[in-house]
């Protein structure tokens, strides 16, 4: 501290270097993990709900694979897909949810006074999420082998999977996130949730697209995102190696990932509104 | 007698005031079911494709009897929602003073409930003879299904406010919720109990939903069956819930 | 080494949309090493002030600048030489007390084990070193403000930003937090801009203090000068027996203005100040009279408040009784040290 002597008045020093942008991100991830391990029904329930549902529609649903050109024997070979997005889902509502919470208690103002960057503040607070996704994917799949789920595509393919399921599960922690910022409230955030639950169920989640008997339902399957993120993780189980399906797969989750970050960019930097 | 329908009538106007007024809980009650309704037999319609589905009405009111039931039970566990809501804010003690008969409470709950599902179950059957639901029951039977709506109804929310009312907090919605969710969907759901294989096979034969799900069907397709079992078992559970419900009650009295 | 204004605002405005002006175009400066009182009822526009002199909020016109930089165009800078504890405490439950202070050390850029031993030093400092492994959810209200003061330190900043840091807090958690801000400004010459609707707290830790209202400065200076402006001490005098009343009033005659209140009591205005007490008493003393009780009435920030502005500032009455419980009714008040 330096202080004038003869006045007794202290002077104003120039401010310390700042952390790294990667420094900033990883404490800010390390915080968003610690508070998710911490808070247990958040890891169970979003891991626990899609598995009794896929236990309960795997076994209720088997008489679907005699509809005549089902794609395969087993049921749940399947529906295995669905776990992995209804998973991933539901962290987007925990890191929505998260984020609001900190937007509600003042705790993003704490960290806006900091010369932590923008883009590590918003990356950082989906660390938590993105840990959760990748748990709840591993979980997923070594659940659905327990179960009697074949990838065709072998190792190779479970690799693939995982991290197509991690990358859609950062899309839509990223669409929680910016659901947090444009509206602020954890209530609005889980208001949301029944839209995203539509949208699966508006899908080809529980039947082929081309075995959906009502026109206006496939047509709405055929729109929707939400078919081509199930499809391309069953076509891995089922089919192999369908470069088609993969690429709309990962497209449309690389789509969602970017889409959402970008908007979330600008929704935090009004909400920020810093100079 | 009358300071309880008094105490009833009170609690079951608030009960739907408060549902009427504000649309965040209003619209999801309706539109729930009417997307389940949607997604299950638009969706899923080739099930009835499937060998031996045999369902005269079709699929779509095949499912529209789940959806219909579904919506009842539901009914009952969103008013367990504001029951414990009542007890985070302070409200439900606030209730308990001014009640003098405090069990005019839960009926005034249950009432609220019924009223909340009126709304509902007519939106649904709406749109499920919009969608072009055939109904092959005569008025009587068509009846015995509504009373079946109505039973279901009453035992959700004896055992929705039973729970609240022993935890007392909001947290207490997804103990309210799974359990009935899982009863709900470990009945035959999608096709006949015929139709199903393995263990889901075993434990529908063991719920007392199916019961009333097959009653249900079979009122609406005009060949009931196990109508006095489904009755039955939901006057059984019926009085269990209320029963629980009443030591809820007290639990919540003696904690204050 | 700059001696220019640590904080100097020149007609700062900001306006909400559909609403009055929060801060209707406030001038004021405070020197380096001054302890800032910024006093107003609520609503008056202190939070919002200190809300932009934080960089969280954009003011509509006027400029200011805090540690020598522009808080509008250089705000990386005001926020790497400032610390801050607002009004809402804005602690994560979830995470303990020292996780809390890494944190905020790691994003302040301090080095790992500066940032350890800073943490350890902080803890120590604001007394909480035992609790600091545990959740901030389970902390007590006064541990939780005493964390966020602690966290405002980690980077040892110039200038410190307290938005109301004793609201809801007992009279020791209080007192303690008082004694920790008058130690950061004597110790570590460290400028803090206070906010609070506490004359209390204003009188006793402010050097200077600029009471707010409607988004206006109403009055700024010291606190004995600003009482001082208003009126003169009193000083009310009861003999021990009420006959002698017409002597004591012939005793204290040469002081200022003066009333009976009955039973021989007088109080006189004391025209030089309290430095006069001491003359009543060596008067008092030689002329052998007896007194019962001798008390010293000053002037309050609250009658400072009164006049410029017609009314009471709200919940300072509540705020008196709560802090000077020991000093009976009434407005009698001994002045704190500093």
């Amino acid at each position: 501290m330096a202080v004038d002597v003869a006045t007794g008045a202290a002077s104003i020093r120039a401010p310390r270097p700042t952390a790294s942008l990667l420094e900033q991100t990883l404490a800010v991830g390390r915080r968003s993990v610690v508070r998710t391990s911490r808070q247990r029904a958040l890891l169970i329930f979003p891991m626990v709900f899609p598995l009794i549902l896929f236990a309960i529609n795997g076994s209720a649903l088997s008489a679907a694979t005699k509809i005549p050109k089902f794609p395969t024997d087993n049921y749940r070979d399947f529906l295995i897909a669905m776990p992995f997005i209804q998973g991933a889902m539901f962290v987007s509502i925990t890191a929505g949810v998260d984020l609001a919470r900190d937007i509600e208690s003042g705790f993003m103002n704490r960290l806006a006074m900091t010369p932590l960057r923008g883009e590590a503040l918003l990356v950082g607070q989906l660390g938590g999420a993105l840990v959760l996704g990748v748990i709840q994917s591993i979980v997923y799949l070594l659940v659905g082998l327990a179960t009697g789920v074949t990838l065709v595509s072998g190792v190779g393919g479970a690799l693939v999977l995982l991290i197509l399921s991690v990358l859609i599960s950062f899309g839509f922690a990223s669409l929680g996130g910016l659901l947090a910022l444009r509206f602020g409230t954890g209530e609005a955030v889980q208001g949301i949730f029944p839209l995203l639950f539509v949208t699966l169920f508006l899908s080809s989640s529980s039947l082929p697209r081309n075995l959906i008997k009502a026109d206006w339902f496939r047509e709405v399957a055929t729109y929707n995102p939400v078919s081509y993120l199930l499809e391309s993780i069953r076509s891995l189980v089922i089919t192999g190696w369908d470069a088609q399906a993969l690429i709309l797969g990962f497209g449309f989750a690389t789509v969602l990932l970017v889409v959402s970050l970008a908007f979330s960019q600008a929704a935090m930097r009004s909400r920020l509104a810093r100079r | 007698m009358s300071r309880f329908f008094n105490v009833a009538r009170g609690v079951a106007w608030r009960s739907i005031h408060n549902t009427l007024v504000n649309p965040a809980i209003l619209v999801p009650s309706i539109v729930f079911p009417l997307f389940f309704l949607i997604a299950f037999a638009g969706g899923l319609s080739r099930i009835s494709d499937v060998p031996n589905f045999h369902y005269p009405p079709g699929y779509t009111s095949f499912q529209f009897v789940f959806v219909f039931l579904q919506s009842a039970a539901f009914g009952g566990v969103f008013t367990g929602f504001a029951v414990a809501r009542d007890f985070d804010s302070g409200f439900a003690r606030r209730l308990m003073l001014s009640a003098p008969r405090r069990s005019g409470i839960i009926a005034g709950y249950a009432l609220g409930a019924l009223m909340r599902w009126a709304l509902t179950g007519t939106v649904v059957t709406i749109a499920a003879v919009i969608a072009g639901m055939n109904v092959y029951g005569s008025p009587a039977q068509l009846i015995g299904l509504l009373g079946l709506g109505i039973a279901m109804n009453a035992v959700a929310v004896l055992w929705a406010c039973g729970v609240a009312m022993f935890l007392r907090t909001e947290q207490a919605g997804a103990l309210i919720q799974m359990p009935v969710f899982i009863l709900l969907f470990l009945a035959p759901v999608y096709v006949p109990i015929t139709l199903l294989e393995g263990w889901i096979h075993d434990v529908a034969r063991l719920n007392p939903v199916t019961a009333v799900l097959e009653a249900g069907r079979g009122l609406l397709a005009g060949s009931p069956v196990k109508v006095a079992l489904a009755f039955s078992g939901l006057l059984v559970a019926g009085l269990i819930m209320g029963t629980f419900a009443r030591l809820g009650l007290a639990s919540a009295e003696k904690a204050g | 080494m700059s001696t220019q204004p640590a904080i100097e605002i020149e007609q700062l405005v900001r306006e909400f949309k559909k609403g009055p002006r929060a801060v209707d175009g406030i001038d004021l400066a405070v020197s380096p090493g001054e302890i800032y009182g910024f006093l107003g009822p609520n609503g008056a526009g202190k939070s919002t002030t200190v809300l932009m002199l934080t960089t969280l909020l954009p003011p509509t016109s006027g400029r200011a600048s805090v540690g020598g930089y522009d808080i509008v165009r250089q705000g990386a800078q005001v926020r790497a030489t400032i610390g801050a504890a607002l009004q809402e405490a804005a602690l994560d439950a979830i995470l303990t007390g020292r996780e809390h202070l890494m944190l905020q050390g790691t994003l302040q850029g301090l080095p790992s084990g500066e940032r350890k031993r800073r943490t350890d030093a902080l803890l120590q400092r604001v007394g909480l070193t035992e609790a600091a492994d545990r959740r901030v959810g389970g902390y007590s209200g006064g541990m939780k403000r005493r964390l966020d003061l602690a966290l405002a330190l980690v980077h040892s900043p110039r200038i410190l930003f307290l938005d109301e840091p004793t609201t809801g807090l007992d009279p020791q958690s209080r007192s303690a937090l008082w004694e920790e801000v008058a130690r950061l400004a004597r110790d570590e010459g460290m400028t803090v801009f206070l906010t609070t609707q506490y004359l209390e707290e204003a009188d006793v830790l402010a050097d200077r203090i600029g009471i707010i209202d409607h988004g206006h400065i109403v009055a700024e200076g010291t606190p004995a000068r600003l009482k001082a402006e208003i009126g003169r001490p009193t000083v009310e005098v009861t003999p021990t027996e009420p006959e002698s009343g017409a002597r004591l009033a012939e005793l204290l005659s040469g002081f200022g203005e003066m009333r009976h209140n009955g039973n021989g009591s007088v109080t006189v205005q004391l025209p030089g100040g309290e430095a006069e007490l001491a003359e009543i008493v060596r008067i008092l003393d030689r002329a052998g009279l007896h007194v019962q009780t001798l008390q010293l009435h000053q002037p309050s920030l609250d009658d400072v408040f009164l006049a410029k502005t017609g009314r009471k500032l709200e919940g300072a009455g509540d705020a008196e009784s709560a802090a000077a419980p020991a000093e009976g009714g009434g407005r009698g008040r001994r002045r704190r040290g500093r």
